[in-house]
Formats: structure tokens, C-alpha cells, sequence
């Protein structure tokens, strides 16, 4: 039995290190150990078996009270000491201490947590690619399932759902109303509001006209309102159909012979790219009509030199663009939001997660187009 | 017996994952067959890929016969653990979907068919209803008119009883009993409601994970009464596998 001795009480505990047993370190425990005890436990026994420069036996047959916390310490202690390449070994437990031994046993845990070792950097950045391959993939083949149904709608308009799209439509667009309106006059306002001095100090007042009327139909007016309907339409859809997928309600339409491109995502789809452009022309005809109120009430200008200044000022291009930017905002919105939606997994918290990730993917996407379509349409003069 | 279904020689997993090694098993028509094994040892999983919503790693499923409603139609009807009813609808419409979508039924007709299927699970006066302002259990029985809509010769029902009061659930198994003995429809269930299990099947499958495949086929009593398979006997006896009893 051991020679040298070595007591670490901090409770009503005792760690001893009790020499050598054959060619293995002993260490004695005895008393009682509870949660109130298990830091001192845990502590007393780290620094015991950190001295050890071999195999360790930890003899508990002298505890006669151990708590589960305290088994499940005393489990971590041998998985970590092993990992290091120091084998632990546990016995002696008795009575009351051997049911909680054998309830917290994680032997089998044990084993499997050997099988796994961590993956090294390279395999990491290994597996980040191949997920990030994998869901470029997953959007190509998503886009093209679309490309196919919206192809196939003319031959066989069965295929779309084409009941829902009223309903849709409504909900993008004529349910989207008050606050499209309230937003776009409030951009209006405050962009004419926030320009109106420095057009006065050099006597431009009726060039209002010209820096409203441009900005809000050129690109404010598509963006807020893209901002506005992803926010609001686009996470709808992304939530409505991922709660969908997490429930098996996309599982039921497969299994009764129903396409969910054609019967759940064309008709969203279509109703952003419809009502997207409306709400725009209706953005930016708020958002000039507010800018039009500081111009007349701070700048003196008369509501005919306003609007005589603005038609100079803008010509159907103007408005063109605009409407041709929130077409490609529709259906950006409309391809992620239900991509995100049907790609779902995870219950409740998969739902938040990827409802998340399609409000920030296509507030992402909305920059790309923008700043892709507005170098084209300088590119091309319009 | 014909054949309604054969799964032949099947691997279900993901990557370098293996769930389940080369099942091979026939559904007989007929037959009301019940997958069983204890929790995540695959059965939906195995559900979801006889009825093509998932891949096999290799090996094949495949349902044999007639598609009831014609060319591109379901051949067969599944009842998901939550109904997986369409929230903005209707029972009347969730039912009237798939007549639709796959016959040439009058709009009269369709209501007319839709109606009755809901009569047939006792949900006659609920048409208006929609899921939400069901209970759970007149959820499934919905669920199972849905998947009843276009007559298939097999259902598949995953979990049907599953959260159900006592009533309820006894009224569910009547309910298969009805369908099978009245309209003899093969029907599949993936459930380890024991009490169910007893009643209405006629076979079982017994999945095991470690096994990674099945561990028991046959009449659920007689592996109860007689198997010689711990495992099988501890599932059928409720008995935890600490005991490492033994029949």
C-alpha cells in the first residue's frame, strides 16, 4: 500500500493520495460529497491526479453519501485524465454511492466521444466549403424548379395554384397600404425638409422639385419599399412556409401527387413581382407629394411652379428604372423568402433561425441588384 | 396475397451515416402492418422512404399496383403524426385537394365525395371548420380523410394515436379496423403504442438501432408470447433494458 500521504479536506471530504497499488497511483476518497462540496471535491481531486505520472485508481469505497453532480465530476475526471493519456479507474463504491455510480455510469458516452475526435482545421474549412458548395447547389436546383414550373404554367396552367394568388396579392400588396404610405410621405418629407436650407442659401428652391422627384423614383422609392415588403411580406412567407415544412404540411402536398414550386411558391412569387412595381409607383408619388408640402411651406414655392418643375425634371426613364428595380426586388424577395422557407428544419427554433436568414439575404441581395442595375442603366444612358 | 409493397434490400443513412442496413420486406394487401421500435431507431424515417419522400443510400422501394386516380396520381394515402393539415383551409377543402387536383369531378361532386370522407371518420358537421378550431384528435381523423380522398389501396399512418386522450385513440384504431375489414385497405402504421399495436395488427416489423435493421416480423402477439429475442421481449413486455431480462 502507499507510503506517502497526502490530504486535501475541504469539507467533509477527504482526497487522499495513497501511494502506489501495483503500478498504479492510488488516491482514497472518503466521507461526504454533495453539490455544496463539489467544487472543493472537484479541485482536491484535479490536483491529485495531475501529480500522477501513471495509471490512477480512485478507491471511493470510503464515501458514504455522493450526489449525482458529484458522480457526473467524478465521470469527467477519468474521460479527461484518460484523453491526456493518464488511464483512471474508479471502484469501491457501496450501498447508496454504487446506485448513483451505476445511474451517472457515462461509459457508454465514453466510447463514443473516443470514436470522434475533433476535426482539424483543414477539415473544418473542408466541411465549411462543402456545406457552402452544397447550398449554392440547393439554390441552383431551387431555381430551376421554378424556371421549370413558370415554363410549364402556359402548357398546363393546372400545375399553379392560381386560387391563392387574389389572396397573395392582398396580402403584399393592398394589406401593405397604410404603412407604404405613411413611409414613403415621411421619406419625402424629411428628405425635402433635410435639404431645404442649402437649396435656399443659393436660391434653388425650385430645384426641390428636381432632387425630390429623382431620388424617390430612381431609387428610394424601390428601396424603401423593397426594404419595406422584405421585412414585412418576405419574412411572412419565409415563417408561413417554413412553419409549413416543420409541421409535414410540405410532406402532405408531395405525397398527394401536388407540386409545392407550383402550388406554394409560383403564386408568392407572382405576387410580389405584381404588386412590388405598385407600391413603388404609389412610394414614390407619396414621397414627391411630401416633399411638394416642405417645398411650398418652407421654400415658397406655389404647388403649379412644384409640379411644372417636376415634369421637367423627370422623364418616364426616370420612373422606368425604378419600376424595372423593383420588378428584380420582387422576385429576389419573393425566390429567397420561399427558398429559405421550404429549406426549414429544426422545429420552432429552425423557423426563427432561417426566417432570420431570409430577411438578411435579401437585404444583401437588395444592395447587389441596386448597385448591378444602377451601373447598367448608366451604362446604357437611361 | 399479392404484393403491395417491396423493399428491397434498402440502406437508409446520410453520408457516412448508416441508420438502417439492407432491409428487404414485402407488404402484403390486406394487411394492416405496424413498424415498431423504440424511439429514434428510424421508423418514420423508414415510412418517408418506402413513400419516396426520402433517398435511399442504395436498394429500392417500390409500391406495386394502380394508381387510383390515374397516370401522375399518389397510389397511396399518408396520415402525418400531426394531421399536417393545411391551415388555411377548410377540413371540406383539405379533403376536396387532392379530388381536384387528380380528377374530373364536378365541383358538386367533389364537395359530395369530400363530405362523405369526412362522414366516414366521423367528422360530419366539422366541414367549415378549420384545423385550428379542431382538437388533436379530430386533426388525424381529418388527416386520414385527406389520404382517403382518392380511394388508394394503402395508407400510411405515422404515429396515429400519438398524444390522443384514451377515447380518442381506442376511436382511431376502430376507425383502421373499419377501413381495412369495409374497404380492405392495406394499411401501414409506424407507432410503439403497445395497446394499439395488440388490437389492430395483424404483423409487425420490429426495427433496433444497434441492429441497424429488423430485428422481428411477425404477429405481434405471438413475439410477445414467444420470442426469444431479449430485445423483442423487453419492447413487448415494457420491460427497461437494465433488467437484461430474458423471455
Amino acid at each position: 500500500m502507499g507510503t506517502a500521504r497526502q490530504t486535501a479536506a475541504e469539507g467533509p471530504f477527504r482526497v487522499e493520495r495513497a501511494g502506489l497499488d501495483g503500478d498504479k497511483v492510488q488516491i482514497r476518497v472518503a466521507g461526504q460529497v454533495e453539490i455544496a462540496q463539489a467544487p472543493g471535491f472537484s479541485r482536491a481531486l484535479q490536483q491529485a491526479i495531475q501529480a500522477a505520472d501513471r495509471a490512477v485508481l480512485v478507491d471511493i469505497s470510503g464515501l458514504t453519501r455522493l450526489d449525482g453532480g458529484s458522480a457526473a465530476i467524478l465521470y469527467g475526471l477519468r474521460q479527461r485524465s484518460t484523453a491526456r493519456g493518464v488511464p483512471l479507474e474508479i471502484l469501491g463504491a457501496r450501498g447508496d454511492v454504487a446506485e448513483i455510480m451505476k445511474l451517472y455510469d457515462d461509459a457508454a458516452a465514453q466510447a463514443i466521444l473516443k470514436g470522434e475526435p475533433s476535426d482539424s482545421a483543414i477539415e473544418q474549412v473542408g466541411a465549411v466549403t462543402l456545406a457552402f458548395a452544397g447550398g449554392v447547389k440547393g439554390i441552383l436546383d431551387f431555381i430551376g424548379q421554378v424556371t421549370r414550373a413558370v415554363l410549364r404554367a402556359p402548357l398546363r396552367p393546372s400545375t399553379i395554384n392560381w386560387r391563392d394568388l387574389g389572396r397573395h396579392m392582398e396580402q403584399v400588396g393592398a394589406d401593405a397600404l397604410p404603412i407604404v404610405v405613411l413611409i414613403s410621405f415621411l421619406i419625402g418629407l424629411v428628405m425635402a425638409f433635410q435639404s431645404a436650407g442649402t437649396l435656399a442659401s443659393y436660391g434653388a428652391n425650385v430645384f426641390l422639385a428636381d432632387m425630390v422627384g429623382l431620388s424617390m423614383t430612381r431609387l428610394m422609392g424601390p428601396l424603401m419599399m423593397a426594404i419595406l415588403v422584405a421585412g414585412r411580406s418576405g419574412a411572412g412567407i419565409s415563417a408561413e412556409l417554413g412553419t409549413m415544412k416543420v409541421s409535414e404540411e410540405i410532406d402532405a402536398l408531395r405525397t398527394l401527387g401536388l407540386d409545392p414550386i407550383g402550388f406554394l411558391v409560383i403564386p408568392r412569387v407572382l405576387a410580389l413581382v405584381l404588386m412590388v412595381p405598385f407600391l413603388t409607383l404609389l412610394a414614390d408619388l407619396v414621397g414627391i407629394v411630401g416633399g411638394g408640402i416642405i417645398g411650398i411651406t418652407l421654400l415658397d414655392l406655389t404647388p403649379a411652379s412644384f409640379i411644372n418643375r417636376l415634369t421637367e425634371a423627370l422623364d418616364l426613364w426616370d420612373v422606368g428604372t425604378g419600376v424595372l428595380l423593383s420588378l428584380a426586388y420582387g422576385v429576389a424577395i419573393g425566390l429567397i423568402a420561399c427558398e429559405r422557407g421550404l429549406a426549414t428544419s429544426g422545429g420552432a427554433e429552425g423557423v426563427g433561425r432561417f426566417t432570420t436568414a431570409a430577411v438578411v439575404t435579401i437585404l444583401f441581395h437588395l444592395v447587389i441588384i441596386t448597385s448591378v442595375l444602377t451601373s447598367l442603366f448608366m451604362f446604357w444612358g437611361i | 396475397m399479392a404484393a403491395l409493397v417491396e423493399v428491397d434490400k434498402m440502406t437508409i443513412g446520410w453520408g457516412d451515416f448508416t441508420l438502417m442496413k439492407e432491409l428487404d420486406f414485402e407488404i402484403e394487401e390486406g394487411e394492416i402492418m405496424v413498424i415498431l421500435g423504440g424511439s429514434g431507431c428510424g421508423k418514420s424515417t423508414l415510412m418517408r422512404h418506402i413513400i419516396g419522400l426520402e433517398t435511399p443510400k442504395s436498394g429500392t422501394a417500390r409500391l406495386v399496383g394502380q394508381q387510383p386516380a390515374g397516370e401522375g396520381s399518389p397510389p397511396f394515402g399518408v396520415m402525418f403524426q400531426s394531421g399536417a393539415l393545411f391551415g388555411s383551409m377548410t377540413l371540406l377543402e383539405n379533403v376536396s385537394l387532392p379530388l381536384v387536383k387528380w380528377t374530373d369531378l364536378a365541383p358538386d361532386d367533389v364537395e359530395a365525395v369530400a363530405r362523405a370522407r369526412l362522414r366516414l371518420v366521423s367528422l360530419d358537421g366539422f366541414e367549415n371548420h378549420l384545423p385550428s378550431e379542431i382538437s388533436g384528435g379530430m386533426k388525424k381523423r381529418a388527416g386520414i380523410a385527406r389520404a382517403m380522398a382518392l380511394e388508394p389501396r394503402i395508407l400510411f399512418l405515422d404515429e396515429p394515436s400519438a398524444g390522443l386522450d384514451p377515447i380518442s385513440a381506442v376511436e382511431l384504431d376502430e376507425l383502421i379496423l373499419t377501413l381495412n375489414a369495409s374497404l380492405g385497405v392495406t394499411t401501414v402504421l409506424v407507432t410503439h403504442e403497445l395497446e394499439s399495436i395488440f388490437k389492430i395488427a395483424r404483423r409487425c416489423i420490429m426495427l433496433d438501432k444497434q441492429a441497424q435493421g429488423i430485428i422481428a416480423d411477425g404477429d405481434p402477439r405471438e413475439l410477445r408470447d414467444h420470442s426469444t429475442d431479449p430485445r423483442v421481449h423487453r419492447f413487448f413486455n415494457r420491460l427497461p433494458a437494465s433488467t437484461g431480462a430474458n423471455p
